[in-house]
């Protein structure tokens, strides 16, 4: 499965929650997928989608996902420490491992040759962390869900894009959207 | 009262209540006393732009928040500064230890300092600079001001506000 597949699968889960999605094509996908005003698109800045949602769950209740990217989990791999030393059992990571940074054309990343995401989560002090296939990333994050644990899920794919348009709306107004999810 | 003291007094009479910090020498002290406050939740950040993230997340989790950093930052995040805290309009004040001035010791951090103002007023932000300590009286407004426009704004702190720089 490549990732929008991914996510086609598992919008009916992420509906009901706070979503914060990955900077370019992801955000993209789940926009066309599933557009809600739960989810929090991020137009720019690689690599923060795991720090701001580990914000949000900090404060306050509601069940918040991450969804990042392997490339983008890796630039910004001082996120794993802080989120396993500042522990939010609201918060949970699913990180889209294709192995490649997918919005820039499929490059390869370390993800894909030796490195291990999980691996590095669980050594960062991460408690709950979860590697699985593409087509149990469902089942795993729904079970995450109900855990009510911080969780960190790695789920393996194949890389590949679907062509799409960008996201058009206001940053203002995505975020004005979320907040006022958050408050409902 | 110390410097330190005030300072977080006010944070807190602010209803800032998340607070990352990376930390300075200069700043030892009121990231000692941002994290003995039970009023402010503390997360130290790696990096500074990990530190905006967060504190974009607490902002729209419904949490005022605050960075504290050094200028050295200032280069380090100016891609998150514009493309997530100003393009969706979230407030952030930013206390800065504004390293290389006056009464520094190590001669790099002169070579970010000339460059710190220059940086702050290409990108639009309200910058403050703390010289004297009474200066910090300006301090609750400052953070008012920040969350009433939406901004990041920096408050710049320099060696002789903080009472010197070691033995120097």
């Amino acid at each position: 499965m490549i990732r929008s597949e991914i996510l086609r699968e598992i919008a009916p889960i992420l509906r009901d929650h706070l979503v914060i999605c990955n900077i370019g094509l992801p955000s993209q996908e789940l926009h066309m997928i599933d557009d809600q005003p739960t989810n929090f698109y991020m137009l720019g800045t690689m690599g923060l989608s795991s720090s701001i949602g580990l914000g949000v769950a900090l404060a306050q209740d509601k069940t918040v996902i991450s969804i990042d990217g392997d490339g983008s989990v890796l630039t910004n791999f001082g996120t794993l420490p802080t989120i396993a030393n500042n522990v939010a059992d609201n918060f949970i990571l699913l990180i889209v491992d294709n192995g490649s940074y997918g919005s820039t054309g499929d490059q390869p990343t370390y993800t894909g040759k030796k490195t291990s995401l999980a691996a590095v989560a669980k050594a960062c002090g991460c408690e709950n962390v979860i590697e699985c296939q593409d087509k149990d990333t469902g089942k795993v994050l729904q079970e995450a869900i109900d855990s009510k644990k911080m969780t960190i899920i790695v789920s393996k794919c194949d890389s590949g894009n679907i062509k799409l348009p960008v996201i058009t709306m206001d940053p203002v107004v995505i975020r004005d959207r979320f907040m006022k999810s958050v408050q409902a | 009262m110390s410097i330190s003291k005030k300072i977080v007094d006010d944070f807190v009479a602010a209803d800032i209540e998340f607070v990352t910090t990376v930390p300075c020498k200069q700043l030892a002290g009121v990231i000692d006393e941002v994290d003995a406050r039970p009023e402010i939740y503390h997360i130290p950040s790696n990096k500074e732009d990990e530190g905006m993230g967060l504190c974009a997340g607490a902002f729209m989790g419904g949490k005022r928040p605050a960075i504290i950093m050094q200028n050295t930052a200032i280069g380090v995040t100016i891609n998150t500064l514009v493309t997530l805290t100003q393009f969706y309009r979230m407030p952030l004040p930013m206390l800065i230890s504004y390293r290389g001035e006056l009464r520094e010791p190590v001669a790099c951090q002169v070579e970010m300092a000339v460059h710190t103002k220059a940086l702050l007023n290409q990108l639009n932000i309200p910058t403050y600079h703390f010289h004297k300590e009474s200066d910090a009286a300006e301090l609750p407004e400052i953070l008012k001001y920040t969350f009433m426009c939406n901004k990041p704004v920096a408050i710049l702190t320099d060696a002789s506000f903080w009472g010197g720089y070691g033995d120097q």
